[in-house]
């Protein structure tokens, strides 16, 4: 051990002792989730200008450019009109229908978009994963505000929407600023999870339309939602206790003067909403972060 | 391995040399690299067989894995810049982007100081975006403040030379010949500096004036940086630039020394092919 003293200190060191002898960390090693935290507020500005480019170059190839932002709900919602209000006449029973129907509509498309667009946030992006190094979570963080702001732009349409269809402007309408917040924290968890889910499977590009149609159907957004007190107890609850369902109630609680509610009670709706926000948006999150170091692989 | 406990041995004899303890800067220990690729549409399935895939739970046909890199050791020491030499395939690019933390590794480790930064002219961006934009979000992308942003967008542009003829970088990068984007993408990566800094191809990058403007700035950012890996196929800048190199083979590392010897075996090897 004497003669040791003397010549290089690593000699006969393991790679693994050489490096924790320098005090050399893992390339690539998962952060704590403080630190992780604290590296993806430090990457905010990324977060917004990449979330704005992608705003403006999804319509960069169509002629009328960002003013579809607008058209596509429109169409959307005239398409609906159309089936749902006209052919099946289902707005007999509900007072001011185009403006039921488009808030449903419109508050759904924001989670939905969201969900679709975050499935590909990771595997769509995997060039620049793969050559520089930031906190992954940025890309659907990224995704989630891109969403955001679209839906900001399909507010002002849905607004003109409703007071064209004779509703007054009330102080209730201030409401829709918390419930849309508390819905993009949620949405914010959900493309969290699908992106790192889509990382590994792409098969679920395939898959995730049907689960959100099914969600969509599940959520009052064509028809009225009396229609769900028929089913048997147990089924009416769960429906009650959909996310989608309560932000939706919530949107048309605030804009809309008297529409068919599932939901009587608005603590009720306040407490789902924000149980979702906060259970989506931490869970999420921490799925996430766990996969950090997998997201390079493809 | 080896050459490292002989280095050693001969610091025994001089015990003088002891005092300059050389620091480790990047610890590669048995490091396997795979990663997956699609395949895309290929015939031989049947939903049939994707059935039976599912439930058997085996991977699919169309995605293969890629055994890129084999149990590669070594240690590389602040101040010192080592080539990468080996064919087209043989793991040099997949094993920079393990040090660099952007892959990860499957069996090993990869330990390092800091956190080693990645110089390449892949560095996919928004190709529906102007120039402009992409330089914007590539720097943010880097982790630069947006106010440093600001200060270095001019002189990026400036030195790609992307606006020699005509206002192209308020267009769309699409429009970019590849020369081109290869270019604004290699000005971008250059803007930062970095603690662990390895340079893939970049070099080769562009026409002539551009690759003289590159290389000197490849030359301010050495030395700047602890250490400096080189991947590239022209010998001669291997040998300008590193006193070290490693020579990989199929994903095995099939020597590591003085850039001289290792080109020399290296050469023979590739001329008797």
């Amino acid at each position: 051990m004497a003669t040791t003293a003397l010549v290089d200190p690593d000699t006969g060191l393991t790679q693994a002792q050489l490096a924790a002898r320098h005090g050399l960390r893992v390339a690539g090693e998962r952060p704590t989730l403080v630190e992780y935290s604290r590296r993806l507020w430090a990457y905010r500005h990324f977060i917004a200008a990449y979330a704005n480019a992608k705003l403006v170059a999804s319509y960069s190839n169509a002629k009328l450019g960002q003013l579809w932002q607008v058209l596509t709900p429109l169409t959307n919602a005239a398409v609906y009109y159309l089936i749902f209000g006209v052919v099946l006449a289902q707005n007999e029973n509900i007072p001011n229908f185009i403006g039921y129907l488009t808030t449903g509509l419109f508050i759904f498309n924001f989670t939905q978009s969201a969900v679709l667009a975050g499935t590909q946030s990771i595997s769509g992006n995997l060039g620049l994963i793969r050559a520089l190094h930031f906190p992954r979570a940025s890309l659907p963080l990224s995704t989630t505000v891109t969403q955001f702001q679209q839906l900001l732009a399909s507010m002002v349409v849905l607004l003109g929407i409703v007071l064209v269809t004779g509703e007054p402007i009330t102080l209730k309408w201030l409401m829709l600023v918390p419930a849309l917040l508390l819905q993009a924290v949620f949405n914010a968890g959900v493309v969290l999870l699908v992106a790192r889910m889509g990382a590994k499977a792409s098969d679920l590009k395939q898959v995730m339309p049907f689960i959100l149609r099914t969600w969509m159907y599940g959520s009052g957004v064509l028809y009225s939602v009396t229609l769900f007190d028929r089913l048997p107890g147990w089924a009416t609850t769960l429906v009650q206790f959909n996310p989608l369902l309560v932000y939706i109630e919530l949107a048309r609680y605030a804009l809309l003067d008297q529409p068919p509610l599932l939901n009587e009670s608005l603590t009720q709706l306040w407490l789902v909403g924000a149980g979702w926000a906060l259970v989506g948006g931490i869970g999420g999150y921490i799925y996430f972060w766990r996969g950090e170091q997998e997201y390079g692989r493809g | 391995m080896v050459d490292h406990m002989q280095a050693t041995d001969e610091a025994t004899v001089s015990l003088p040399v002891l005092t300059q303890e050389r620091i480790p800067t990047v610890v590669v220990d048995d490091a396997h690299i795979i990663y997956r690729v699609h395949k895309g549409a290929t015939g031989g399935t049947t939903p049939v067989a994707a059935l039976r895939r599912l439930v058997k739970r085996t991977s699919a046909p169309n995605v293969r894995e890629v055994h890129a890199v084999k149990g590669v050791s070594f240690t590389a020491y602040r101040g010192e810049a080592i080539g990468l030499i080996g064919s087209n395939g043989s793991g040099k690019s997949t094993l920079l982007r393990a040090i660099a933390g952007l892959l990860p590794v499957n069996r090993g480790a990869i330990h390092t100081q800091g956190q080693p930064s990645l110089l390449g002219v892949n560095a996919a961006l928004l190709n529906d975006l102007s120039g402009e934009r992409n330089v914007t979000l590539g720097c943010l992308a880097m982790g630069m403040h947006p106010d440093e942003v600001a200060q270095q967008a001019a002189g990026i542009i400036d030195f790609s030379g992307i606006n020699e003829r005509g206002d192209f970088a308020s267009l769309p990068m699409r429009t970019y010949s590849s020369g081109m984007a290869a270019r604004l993408r290699f000005s971008i990566a250059a803007a930062k500096k970095h603690d662990v800094l390895l340079i893939d191809e970049a070099l080769a990058t562009g026409d002539k004036g551009f690759r003289k403007r590159s290389e000197q700035r490849v030359r301010e950012l050495r030395e700047g940086a602890g250490t400096v890996f080189l991947v590239s196929h022209q010998l001669s800048s291997v040998r300008d630039t590193c006193e070290r190199t490693i020579w990989l083979e199929s994903g095995v590392l099939r020597m590591d020394g003085p850039t001289d010897d290792v080109i020399r075996a290296y050469e023979a090897y590739a001329n008797s092919k």
